[in-house]
């Protein structure tokens, strides 16, 4: 008899199909959209050293009841509304520091923007939908202040210089020239939102 | 000889698929690097409030979820309709939100760990009680920055 040869080969035709099984399989479970909301940072639990005393016309009182109805500067307001009373604030540059704000100079109201300080408060009822709406339109007041400076400055919209400026594929030379400019537009109206703790009645 | 009889000219030669294999486990491996498989089912009904201005979470290697809604149908029975919070795969209670933020960073490298954010995924029905309490527990564990996940659109389709 005459000696086998090796042993038969494996048929590896069916390689290619196993693969694309798992290929499949791992296309359908992939997931890379990301998700997106709304940054906040809390305020550290430890009070601060020194006390700081700011004056009641610096700040922008919004409370918000359990009924979702605001109470702005201790006038009763419509959300449509609250965007525009709070650059109104922002910007009101009572003490004339301020060269590039268009307010109205209200000795009544904040002194400058970085001195301004708004304070949201609200009911433990308050739904959560209406406080993210109020969120919204109070970080909407300083993006639209800020991306018209921008659009002075530079020429292009503050919230697109910061996204850039943030998301990871931007080249670092690219990056580099926006984080002044982004730095530079965020000093002029610094974002000053207090959350208090919620008051109970 | 009708052994060395050429072959005729018009055929065309078979185009060779042996490394066809190779590129399906290149897509392969592609894909099985960049997977990141849902690591917790929701509990609770999870239907996010509608926001304009807002930014992308970035990396999700440096983001610990936290959920907050009503108890889906089939948990109903069980834990009621009042919003709970849902920590990994489990219901939990506010005073468990500072342990498991402590136990998520220690998880994390070294270098990430003063960099993570809180994203809060709550349902547009909760009330902001128990979203004061979890960024009171919060603030005690010095995990200062939450991100509360919208998804984007216009804020005030959230009144109706």
């Amino acid at each position: 008899m005459p000696r086998r040869k090796g042993a038969p080969e494996v048929n590896a035709g069916s390689m290619a199909d196993i693969a694309f099984l798992l290929l499949i399989f791992f296309l359908v479970t992939t997931t890379i959209e990301t998700d997106a909301g709304l940054d906040r940072m809390l305020p550290p639990i430890e009070p601060p050293e020194e006390d700081v005393i700011i004056k009641q016309k610096n700040i922008f009182t919004v409370n918000i009841n359990k009924n979702g109805q605001l109470l702005v500067e201790d006038n009763l307001m419509k959300l449509e509304d609250l965007r525009e009373a709070a650059i109104g604030f922002l910007e009101n540059n009572a003490d004339g520091t301020c060269t590039f704000c268009k307010g109205k100079k209200n000795p009544a109201s904040s002194d400058n923007p970085s001195k301004a300080i708004i304070s949201l408060k609200n009911d433990r009822e308050t739904k959560y939908s209406t406080y993210i709406t109020v969120q919204n339109e109070l970080v909407g007041a300083y993006n639209d202040l800020r991306n018209r400076e921008a659009q002075r400055l530079y020429g292009r919209d503050f919230t697109k210089m910061e996204a850039e400026y943030l998301n990871p594929e931007t080249p670092s030379s690219v990056r580099d020239d926006l984080k002044d400019k982004v730095k530079r537009v965020q000093d002029m109206f610094p974002q000053k939102l207090s959350e208090a703790e919620t008051s109970t009645n | 000889m009708a052994k060395f009889t050429k072959k005729k000219d018009g055929d065309l030669p078979a185009v060779s698929t042996a490394s066809l294999p190779d590129i399906v486990f290149m897509l392969l491996f592609f894909f099985m690097t960049v997977t990141t498989m849902k690591d917790s089912s929701l509990l609770v009904e999870n239907t996010l409030p509608n926001a304009s201005e807002i930014k992308k979470l970035e990396k999700k290697d440096r983001v610990i979820y936290i959920y907050v809604g009503k108890p889906t149908q089939e948990y109903q029975k069980v834990f009621g309709t009042e919003p709970r919070i849902q920590l990994n795969d489990k219901f939990a209670r506010v005073d468990e939100v500072g342990t498991y933020i402590l136990a998520e960073r220690a998880k994390k490298p070294q270098e990430l760990q003063n960099v993570l954010t809180t994203a809060l995924k709550v349902d547009k029905n909760a009330n902001m009680g128990l979203i004061a309490d979890i960024k009171q527990e919060l603030r005690k564990v010095n995990a200062l920055k939450v991100n509360y996940t919208t998804y984007e659109g216009n804020a005030f389709n959230n009144l109706q």
